[in-house]
């Protein structure tokens, strides 16, 4: 779980069990990666662009986590998100 | 222990990450936990057109309960030793002791 310490205050795209990706800074988080999330926005992903949806400050529980990304902010700002066309992320099955 | 002993020898080559989600990650192995977490730096997906959500990330943190397979090198594994030791345990002490595992 240390691994995560190395993202804290940085941020990161965290990725649910329900294929939801929220993006936001890592301020916490405790070995059962439960996690805590400021400035927060969900990114919806469908064919018609990415919504972009501000959620504030979010404490996600662990058990929905699937993937914390460090995000490349650089690239993350160089890209359009209007032009990127993707069916949302499916959810963790079995 | 068997497996994080096993994943750990694998630590900084190239291995790929497949989810339950059907998501294909690929990239270098920097750390694995008791509980199968795996940090991978320099990351790739599989398939960009399908799976863009990934395009802006870097290096990510898998937690190990949604991993569905891990594909790595057949070079990477001695599969013989890796049958002895689940047979036997003792794959770990040879790592514990630092020993040659390869």
């Amino acid at each position: 779980m240390s691994a995560v310490e190395a993202y804290v205050d940085h941020t990161v795209q965290v990725i649910l069990y329900d294929g939801r990706v929220i993006v936001g800074k890592l301020r916490g988080y405790d070995p059962r990666t439960n996690l805590i999330l400021s400035d927060c926005v969900e990114r919806e992903y469908s064919l018609e662009g990415v919504e972009m949806v501000p959620l504030g400050l979010y404490m996600i529980k662990g058990d929905n986590v699937a993937i914390i990304g460090e995000m490349d902010e650089d690239k993350d700002g160089s890209i359009d998100y209007t032009e990127i066309k993707a069916e949302p992320l499916g959810e963790i099955r079995l | 222990m068997l497996f994080f002993s096993f994943f750990k020898t694998l630590t900084d080559q190239v291995i790929t990450v497949e989810l339950k989600n059907d998501l294909c990650i690929t990239g270098t192995l920097k750390s694995v936990d008791q509980f199968l977490n795996i940090r991978l730096d320099g990351i790739t997906v599989e398939d960009p057109e399908r799976h863009p959500h990934m395009m802006a990330v870097k290096n990510c943190f898998i937690r190990g309960s949604v991993v569905r397979y891990v594909r790595m090198g057949a070079r990477s594994v001695d599969t013989t030793l890796l049958e002895d030791a689940t047979r036997r345990g003792e794959f770990m002490v040879r790592v514990l002791k630092g020993l040659r595992v390869d």
